[in-house]
């Protein structure tokens, strides 16, 4: 049964994130034939924004520009996002995984009733449900999960349900919306951009990580010149989080972030479950560690058994060399 | 300020998960408080050392979760509130879990409430975002910092790697992220302490609601385990001849980079 489904893309600096055409793609699955409806919120002009997620599969899009929606809020983002459901009364809603939507898509539910299956991985329409597959204990197990009552409702995890083939030749309508958003109570001083060279950790194709065997602050310095000739983020285990080795925010496992690139590499990462469960669902697995007993070699595709010091910078020159070959 | 921490019984860490009938097996697994929500345990009694007040831990489950209720008593927390739905919830989703924290906050009066930003099992981080919604009270997700000025609260939150630097004004609902504090571990004259403090059970029937009122709007049909994963190919040679065989292998065989 064909469904009318609203996607709320995601600006960030300008360009959409590749996840929204992610969740266009998804919200196609979701509407087996229906209508997918679009929207973009921001501050600037969404005119190229929005034409993408048509060449990506919209059927039409909403903006909504006003200079409230500079940078995310929930309490300005749900406004719009609201005035957008309200207008379209859509059947399904879909958007991407992301720090903005695991923060608006909760209160969008909540405010209208209606369930949300979060952080889905796949989706297929079964036995005239649609059906979403989403990983639990931070991927130590799956489940699915179908809507019960009301809105069809989701949000899907960046990497895992590919975009829909960009084509040029796809037309459809583009509407500005002007919505009025008032009463912020929360106020954004300041940001600062921590994430390096803008590739976000979650969103990342490839992921080098490292542990206790990085030793140091400095010692991450390989590391994130083997992520830069991949174009890859860097992350990391809790040890070397809580060694002070790095940021909180890179930690990856079953506390901090669950990460499925297409190739992730561990250095001097020894594997304890809780960070298995972080990454042990990711394509390709890399480990570089000098313990050969180390249990993460148990989960890797491929293992290299040395010092990190001594493999991490010889990789990135190989790959370094292949870039300037290709 | 009265303070509200919401609380999960969550599955250790540790545990391996193991699928029996089709659920997750729960028979003999650890179980701990989640960890996210030892933060906003820790932040809360904080706050209260530091401005005065109380702190009220809120959990939803069954008898089990008395244990760490217990826990968080000897943390520091002055009380704790079970709501038990042993007896009336068979199905639940966050909208359920949100309908019952919703009635059970009707009558009360709270300048903060904290809880984890995400539960490491079923990992919706749903829950406070839908009750701030509920109770028309604004709200802040993943913090990593947290100083509160009279009515006023200047927050720190992780977004993705970036530091978001905002205020918002109390009454205001917080969702902890690592990094935000060091959870204490219970001492022992606060475990001893922590017998005595009040632990207040309730029940649907006690917050006036009853089973069609919770019904949930998603449901779960199958839970699964992913694959085991095999250990694979361990590189073997000089270190130069394994990291050209490993950019071949990566390049050539499983065409990732």
């Amino acid at each position: 049964m064909s469904k009318k489904i609203v996607v709320f893309g995601e600006v960030r600096d300008g360009e959409l994130r590749n996840v929204s055409f992610e969740a266009v793609a998804a919200a196609k699955l979701v509407s087996e034939g229906g209508e997918i409806v679009a929207a973009v919120f921001g501050d600037g002009s969404l005119e190229k924004a929005a034409q993408e997620l048509i060449y990506y599969g919209a059927d039409r899009v909403v903006t909504v520009q006003n200079e409230t929606l500079k940078t995310y809020t929930s309490e300005g983002y749900a406004q719009a996002a609201l005035a957008v459901i309200e207008d379209e009364d859509p059947e399904g809603i879909v958007m991407g995984h992301t720090a903005a939507g695991k923060d608006l898509t909760p209160k969008l539910a909540s405010k209208l009733d209606s369930g949300l299956i979060s952080d889905v991985t796949s989706i297929e329409v079964a036995g005239g449900n649609v059906v979403f597959t989403r990983p639990i204990y931070s991927g130590k197990a799956f489940e699915k999960k179908i809507v019960t009552d009301g809105l069809i409702f989701a949000t899907v995890r960046p990497n895992n349900i590919a975009p829909l083939e960009r084509d040029e030749s796809r037309t459809g309508e583009i509407t500005a919306k002007e919505v009025e958003i008032k009463d912020i109570r929360t106020v954004i001083k300041e940001v600062l951009r921590k994430s390096t060279e803008g590739v976000d950790l979650s969103e990342a194709k490839v992921v080098i990580a490292g542990g206790r065997g990085v030793k140091s602050k400095e010692g991450f310095e390989p590391l994130q010149e083997l992520a830069d000739a991949l174009g890859g983020a860097v992350g990391a285990s809790r040890g070397a989080c809580d060694a002070d080795y790095c940021d909180y925010s890179l930690q990856i496992g079953q506390t901090g972030k669950v990460v499925t690139p297409d190739l992730y590499i561990a250095c001097g990462i020894s594997g304890a479950i809780q960070h298995l469960a972080g990454m042990s669902n990711s394509k390709v697995i890399v480990a570089i560690n000098k313990d050969p007993e180390a249990n993460i070699f148990n989960v890797a595709d491929y293992g290299i058994v040395g010092d990190l010091f001594d493999v991490v910078p010889k990789l990135t020159e190989e790959i370094k060399k292949l870039k300037v070959n290709a | 300020m009265n303070i509200y921490v919401l609380m999960k019984r969550t599955f250790d860490t540790e545990e391996k998960i193991v699928i029996s009938n089709g659920r997750i097996e729960e028979e003999g697994a650890e179980f701990i408080i989640n960890p996210y929500d030892e933060y906003a345990i820790e932040e809360a009694i904080q706050l209260r050392d530091e401005h005065g007040g109380e702190v009220t831990v809120v959990t939803i489950g069954s008898e089990d979760a008395e244990k760490q209720l217990r826990t968080a008593l000897a943390m520091g927390a002055d009380k704790a509130v079970l709501i038990n739905t042993e007896d009336d919830v068979e199905e639940s989703d966050q909208f359920t879990t949100v309908k019952i924290l919703e009635a059970f906050f009707d009558d009360k009066e709270y300048d903060l409430i904290l809880a984890g930003n995400v539960a490491i099992d079923q990992a919706s981080g749903q829950i406070g975002p839908r009750l701030a919604e509920k109770l028309n009270i604004p709200y802040v997700t993943t913090i990593t910092n947290l100083k509160i000025d009279g009515d006023t609260a200047h927050i720190e939150r992780d977004v993705e790697g970036d530091v978001e630097k905002l205020d918002a004004s109390l009454p205001l609902l917080v969702t902890c992220q690592q990094g935000l504090n060091e959870p204490r571990y219970p001492s022992l004259p606060g475990i001893m302490k922590a017998k005595k403090k009040p632990l207040e059970e309730l029940e649907l029937d006690d917050l006036d609601l009853d089973e069609d009122d919770v019904e949930p709007k998603t449901k779960t049909i199958e839970v699964f385990l992913p694959p085991a994963k095999e250990a694979g190919k361990v590189l073997e040679g000089e270190i130069d001849d394994q990291v050209k065989e490993l950019v071949s292998l990566l390049r050539n065989e499983s065409k990732v980079i």
